[in-house]
């Protein structure tokens, strides 16, 4: 999957957490949590990562802004190979990559004003040393993301929590990004202020020339928002496509199971339609099952999906899945 | 059907520094026996504390009961001892959280837990207890129930403590369970089958369910009948069917066209109720949501609408620009 339009190229991303063994005790053994995850983002795209907890998704972000160092793969950002960079080349590329967190209050430092809170970043990456100028640049970063210069003034609990979203944006475009990694960042909002956000992210996007990639659990506004959008399952991508032919015609039996299981917000649909309820849980990571990951809750799996490791393969032009029946 | 429980003017108050916030502010509403009732809203609107006030669970000092009644199969709850409404709680009203987590005992085993409310509710013996605490595991899909009675909250998954905590409900037949985001906490596949199980049950046991919740898609596929929250006070009533399709109320029609839909084609651009909501001590004599409303007169600042009749059965609405509403497009 190299494309030479992508800004962001994950490439065998594997993150292994070793667990007890420890003080406490318990059997030692490896959390799998990202097992050979490989996408690319294009400049100015949307990449949707779903899934559900545990599946990888937030580790694959935090390997990409390394926040987390990665077992093996490699992650080559705007044509530098993070994994190979020394502190002070990882320092220089990830001004350029920034992240807003799923929830804003317990991301910003309590006892700063927005103000100082906008500010910091600029001052310690020497970006805009001049306090006058420093003030006017905080302004307009608030302006950016819908709020009044008089917010500089204000502490975090005075916000509510789509006014305290938009600082965490604002924080993030003061280092003038090229990449944002949006972990979960409408989910703790209220339904009629998500969509103040996502709009808001959009605008920003088309007005900064931004690349997203998009974490979420909410299979509605990740449609809403992505140009492609992957499907991530224990740790592995299990499907990755176009936003429409992901929603419209999917693959893999599990994300049709994450979209069937999406209630629509109209009784007379519901009333209609035929819903796919998975049964079973997710499986450990620390002990993923043999074959395809997903067979022991896959409602079509045949026997060989017990022993053979179905690998991601182009089943369609630019439409990806890891399924042997697809 | 005979009203199970019926809610009348409760008012709800709790004391923080910024003032005295009436978090439910004269709310009247009820559940029919083996209905499905849904309280929607965002954070703050007082769905939560409705249904803690239902309890008589509203922590004091800070929270209060002002005034209003609780009439459960016809008796006020809020007139009874502490020592009946003990009797009440789990007996015949039983409660689902959000996070089982902090619901359950960490250091009880899920079998203690279980039996604990039967003992004492029903004077069953251990022995007893403990045969019904299995058989309510089995029924809410937990495998090899009789082994697991003596493991701890921590060795189970969210899914599996939230089915402990639908078994617990369960355990003594109460006529009325209160589920408070039953299903915000868990994941989308683990969400649909806790849904379908609530529902399944409800259905074999004849149990009342009030589901309280922001999410409205989980509202359309399980309540037979909706009540719409904002700054405390119901703002919409009716069935669920009349209030997708017919929304009267500014605010229902505004949380509809927000979201975006899986079953519709996408839309260029989301369509959200503009402004933050409003701070409950700082409440004007006006329509709590005139602020934020686009349909908004003169009249809503300074007069709020009381509930009245909408087209449907029992629909209503408490909004002066309802017959504007009613013209309104589905999608601005």
């Amino acid at each position: 999957m190299t494309d030479n339009g992508a800004l962001l190229e994950v490439r065998n991303l594997v993150k292994h957490f070793h667990v007890g063994g420890g003080l406490f005790g318990g059997a030692p053994g490896v959390v799998r949590a990202v097992d050979g995850v490989s996408f690319a983002i294009r400049r100015g795209e949307t990449l949707g990562l779903v899934g559900e907890s545990g599946c990888g998704k937030t580790t694959t972000g935090r390997c990409i802004l390394q926040l987390e160092r990665p077992t093996s793969g490699e992650i080559v950002f705007d044509g530098q190979n993070l994994t190979k960079l020394d502190d002070a080349g990882l320092r220089r590329v990830r001004r350029r990559m920034q992240v807003i967190f799923q929830d804003p209050y317990s991301s910003l430092n309590p006892r700063m004003t927005i103000g100082q809170i906008l500010a910091e970043p600029l001052v310690v990456h020497g970006l805009v040393p001049d306090r006058a100028a420093r003030e006017a640049r905080v302004g307009e970063l608030l302006r950016h993301v819908g709020l009044l210069p008089q917010h500089a003034h204000r502490y975090p609990h005075e916000l509510s929590g789509g006014q305290r979203q938009r600082v965490g944006i604002a924080r993030a475009l003061a280092m003038e990004p090229a990449l944002i990694v949006c972990d979960e960042p409408v989910s703790a909002l209220d339904v009629s202020i998500q969509a103040q956000i996502v709009n808001l992210l959009e605008d920003l996007q088309r007005q900064f020339g931004l690349t997203y990639l998009f974490v979420a659990h909410d299979l509605s506004v990740v449609r809403h928002i992505s140009d492609r959008v992957a499907v991530m399952y224990l740790g592995k991508i299990v499907e990755i496509a176009g936003r429409q032919a992901l929603y419209e015609d999917p693959l893999h039996p599990y994300t049709r199971a994450l979209l069937s299981a999406v209630p629509i917000p109209d009784p007379d649909v519901e009333a209609r339609r035929v819903h796919v309820v998975l049964g079973g849980e997710v499986p450990s990571p620390l002990n993923p099952p043999a074959g395809c990951v997903f067979h022991p809750r896959c409602p079509i799996a045949v026997d060989r999906c017990r022993s053979e490791v179905p690998v991601l393969r182009e089943v369609k032009p630019g439409h990806w899945a890891a399924c042997l029946l697809a | 059907m005979a009203t199970l429980l019926e809610v009348r003017s409760l008012t709800t108050e709790f004391v923080t520094r910024g003032g005295v916030v009436r978090a439910v502010d004269g709310v009247s509403w009820d559940v029919a026996e083996g209905e499905t009732v849904a309280l929607v809203g965002e954070s703050g609107c007082g769905k939560s504390v409705s249904a803690l006030s239902v309890m008589r669970l509203v922590a004091a000092p800070a929270g209060r009961i002002v005034s209003g009644q609780v009439f459960f199969k016809g008796r006020d709850l809020l007139a009874l001892s502490e020592e009946e409404m003990r009797r009440v709680r789990g007996r015949e009203i039983a409660m689902v959280f959000q996070e089982p987590m902090t619901s359950l005992n960490p250091v009880l085993t899920i079998g203690r837990q279980l039996t604990e409310g039967l003992e004492i509710h029903l004077g069953m013996t251990r022995g007893g207890a403990r045969q019904r605490a299995v058989e309510v595991l089995a029924t809410v899909g937990i495998p090899d129930a009789a082994r697991r009675l003596s493991q701890y909250p921590h060795q189970f998954s969210g899914g599996m403590r939230q089915r402990i905590m639908i078994a617990a409900a369960l355990a003594c037949n109460p006529a009325l369970i209160l589920a408070d985001e039953p299903t915000t906490a868990l994941d989308v596949t683990i969400q649909a089958q806790i849904l379908e199980l609530m529902r399944d049950l409800s259905r074999r046991f004849g149990v009342a369910m009030l589901i309280i919740t922001h999410n409205l898609g989980v509202v359309a596929r399980y309540a037979d009948r909706v009540n719409v929250m904002y700054a405390g006070r119901i703002v919409e009533r009716g069935s669920a069917r009349d209030l997708y399709r017919r929304p009267r109320h500014p605010y229902t029609l505004g949380l509809l066209r927000s979201v975006p839909r899986l079953d519709e084609p996408r839309r260029a651009r989301l369509q959200p109720i503009e402004g933050q909501p409003p701070d409950l001590t700082r409440l004007g004599p006006g329509c709590a949501f005139a602020p934020r409303c686009t349909f908004r007169v003169e009249r809503c600042r300074v007069e709020r609408p009381v509930l009245a009749p909408a087209d449907g059965e029992g629909h209503v609405t408490a909004c002066w620009e309802a017959a504007r509403v009613a013209g309104a497009p589905a999608l601005a």
